[in-house]
C-alpha cells in the first residue's frame, strides 16, 4: 500500500487544504484587518471586531441564539427520547421506523421549512381549519416569531436526537429491567431509574448534535421567524451580503465555530464517537 | 407503558410526516387558497412553464450530477487509503479536516469559502459562477462519502487483500479487482447522499453561486421569502418525492 497511499490520499488532501484550511486561514486574517471603503478589507491590522462584540446588540444577538437553540435542543431531547424508546422495543419493524425518522430528515432541508409556512401563515392551513371550526375568530399570528423558528428547528433536528438515543437504548442490556422489575421497580421506575441513566451517552450526543446547527441556524431563522428574528447566522450572512463589513463578519463565524468546536471536544473526551 | 409509547410514536410519526404530505395533497389543488376544491395538475404546468425554475433545476442537476461524480471518487480513494493508514501524520490531519468540515456551520463553510474565492479572483480573471459552486458543493459533500464508505470497509476482511497479493496481483489490481467491487454498494449509496447535499443545499450555495449561477434552491428559497405560493407547493412535491426515492434506494444499497 506504500505506492497507493499517495495518489489515493493526494486529492482529498488538496481538497481539504483548498476548501478548509486556507479559508479558514484567510477568515482568521480577515477578522483581524479593517473594513475597506468598498467592502473587503484593508490595512491596519486590529481586534477592533472582536471588541465590537461586547456591544450589547451583538450579546442581545448571542443570548437569543443560544436560548432558542437551548430551547430547540431540550424539545428535541423531550420529545425524541419516547421515540427512540418505542423503536428500540419493537423487534423485528426496528429497520422500518428508523428508516421513518431518517427519510424526511433528507427530503430538504428548505422544502420542509417552507412546508411550515404553509401550515402557520394566516391563511395556512391550521388558521384556516380553526376558523372554519368556530375556534378562532381572527387568524392566530403563528409565523414570523420565536416559536416558528423554534418549532422548524425541532422539526428539521429531531432526527440528530433519535438516532444516538436509539443507538445507546438499543445496546441496552435487558436484563437489568428485569432486574429491577424482580427487585419490585414498576416500569416507570425503571425508565427514570435504569434506562434514563444508562442512556446518557445518547443525550450528550443527541443535545451536541443538535444544539450546534441551531446555534448556527441561518435558513429556519430567516424564513419562519421573517426580519424580526436576527441570530448569529443570520448577522454573519449579513456582513458578507448587505452590510458588507467582512472583518466584522469573519470574527463573528470565528467565534460561532469555536462555540461548536468546544461543545463537540466536549462530547468526544468522554470517548463518544459521533460519526 | 407499551401501548402508550405506540400512541406517542404514532404522533410522532405524524408531526414528521404529514407536514410533507399535505404540502402534497394541496399542490393537486386547483384553488390558490387553502381549502380543497378539486384534482388540479395546473401547479405542475405552471412551474414546468416557469423558466426560471427549469433553468435553475438545470444548473442544480448539471452541478449535483458533477459535484457527486467528483466527490465520490476523491472521498472513495481517501477512504480506503486512511483505512490502509500508512503514512502518520497525513492520515490524522485528513480524518481531522474531515470531521471538521462535518461539524462546521454551514454559515461559517459559506463565507470562509466566499472570501477563499474572493482572494484566488485577486490573482486569476474569474468570477463566481456554476464552478464555485460546483467546488463548494465537493467541499462539504466529501466528508459524508469518507463517512459512509468508511463504515462499510470496517466490515471488510483484509485476508481477502492479503490473499490476492500472493496470488501475484498488484496493489492496484487488488483494490480495483478486490476491494472495490466490495465497497460497490457503499459507493453507491455515498454517491446518492452527495448527490442530495448538493441538490438541497442553499445556504452555502447562495454565497458563492453568481448572477448566471442560480440554483433551484435559491429560486425556491426566493419564491418562498415572498410567501406561500401554489406553483412552490407543486415544485416542493416533485423535490421531496424525487430525493425520497432516491434515499430510500440508498438505504437499501446500504442496507445490501
Amino acid at each position: 500500500m506504500t505506492r497507493l497511499q499517495k495518489p489515493f490520499l493526494a486529492p482529498a488532501a488538496l481538497l481539504m487544504l483548498a476548501t478548509l484550511a486556507i479559508p479558514l486561514a484567510i477568515v482568521g486574517a480577515y477578522s483581524l484587518l479593517t473594513r475597506g471603503a468598498y467592502g473587503g478589507v484593508e490595512q491596519p491590522w486590529t481586534f477592533e471586531s472582536y471588541s465590537r462584540l461586547i456591544d450589547p446588540l451583538y450579546g442581545a444577538i448571542f443570548v437569543r441564539s443560544f436560548w432558542i437553540a437551548a430551547v430547540a435542543t431540550a424539545l428535541c431531547l423531550v420529545l425524541g427520547f419516547p421515540l427512540a424508546l418505542f423503536i428500540a422495543r419493537s423487534g423485528s419493524r426496528k429497520n422500518l421506523y428508523l428508516s421513518l425518522v431518517i427519510l424526511p430528515f433528507w427530503t430538504s432541508f428548505l422544502i420542509r421549512t417552507y412546508a411550515w409556512m404553509f401550515l402557520l401563515r394566516d391563511t395556512g392551513l391550521i388558521n384556516t381549519i380553526l376558523q372554519a371550526l368556530g375556534i378562532i375568530h381572527h387568524p392566530l399570528p403563528m409565523l414570523y416569531n420565536d416559536g416558528a423558528v423554534i418549532l422548524g428547528l425541532v422539526y428539521g433536528y429531531l432526527p440528530f436526537t433519535v438516532l444516538p438515543l436509539y443507538a445507546t437504548l438499543e445496546r441496552l442490556d435487558a436484563t437489568l429491567l428485569e432486574a429491577a422489575a424482580d427487585l419490585g421497580a414498576s416500569p416507570i421506575t425503571a425508565l427514570l431509574r435504569v434506562t434514563l441513566p444508562l442512556s446518557m451517552p445518547g443525550i450528550r450526543a443527541g443535545a451536541i448534535l443538535v444544539f450546534v446547527p441551531c446555534l448556527g441556524t441561518y435558513l429556519t431563522s430567516d424564513l419562519l421567524g421573517g426580519s424580526k428574528t436576527i441570530l448569529i447566522g443570520n448577522l454573519v450572512q449579513n456582513q458578507f451580503t448587505t452590510s458588507r463589513d467582512w472583518p466584522f463578519g469573519a470574527a463573528v463565524s470565528l467565534v460561532l465555530m469555536a462555540v461548536a468546536m468546544a461543545l463537540l471536544f466536549s462530547v468526544r473526551r468522554h470517548g463518544e464517537e459521533l460519526i | 407503558m407499551k401501548k402508550s409509547l405506540a400512541l406517542y410514536a404514532a404522533g410522532a410519526y405524524a408531526f414528521l410526516h404529514l407536514p410533507l404530505l399535505i404540502l402534497a395533497v394541496f399542490s393537486v389543488n386547483s384553488s390558490q387558497f387553502t381549502i380543497w376544491e378539486s384534482f388540479s395538475l395546473r401547479w405542475y404546468r405552471a412551474a414546468f412553464a416557469d423558466r426560471d425554475l427549469i433553468e435553475s433545476a438545470v444548473n442544480s442537476l448539471i452541478i449535483a450530477v458533477g459535484a457527486t461524480v467528483l466527490s465520490t471518487a476523491v472521498g472513495t480513494l481517501a477512504a480506503y487509503a486512511l483505512w490502509k493508514r500508512a503514512s502518520g501524520w497525513i492520515n490524522g490531519w485528513l480524518s481531522g479536516s474531515f470531521y471538521l468540515s462535518l461539524v462546521t456551520p454551514e454559515i461559517v463553510t459559506g463565507v470562509s469559502l466566499l472570501v477563499f474565492f474572493e482572494w484566488v479572483f485577486r490573482f486569476l480573471h474569474l468570477r463566481l459562477g456554476m464552478h464555485t459552486v460546483m467546488i463548494a458543493h465537493v467541499a462539504f459533500s466529501v466528508a459524508y462519502v469518507v463517512v459512509v464508505v468508511m463504515a462499510r470497509l470496517r466490515t471488510f476482511d483484509p485476508v481477502l487483500e492479503e490473499a490476492a497479493l500472493d496470488l501475484g496481483a498488484t496493489e492496484f489490481a487488488v483494490f480495483y479487482r478486490v476491494t472495490l467491487p466490495y465497497l460497490a454498494p457503499a459507493v453507491a449509496a455515498a454517491a446518492m447522499l452527495a448527490f442530495t447535499v448538493s441538490i438541497d443545499d442553499y445556504v452555502i450555495t447562495s454565497l458563492v453561486a453568481g448572477v448566471d449561477s442560480q440554483t433551484l434552491p435559491m429560486v425556491i428559497y426566493a419564491m418562498a421569502r415572498r410567501g406561500v405560493n401554489p406553483v412552490l407547493n407543486a415544485v416542493s412535491t416533485i423535490v421531496a418525492v424525487g430525493l425520497g426515492a432516491m434515499v430510500l434506494l440508498s438505504e437499501r444499497l446500504r442496507a445490501s
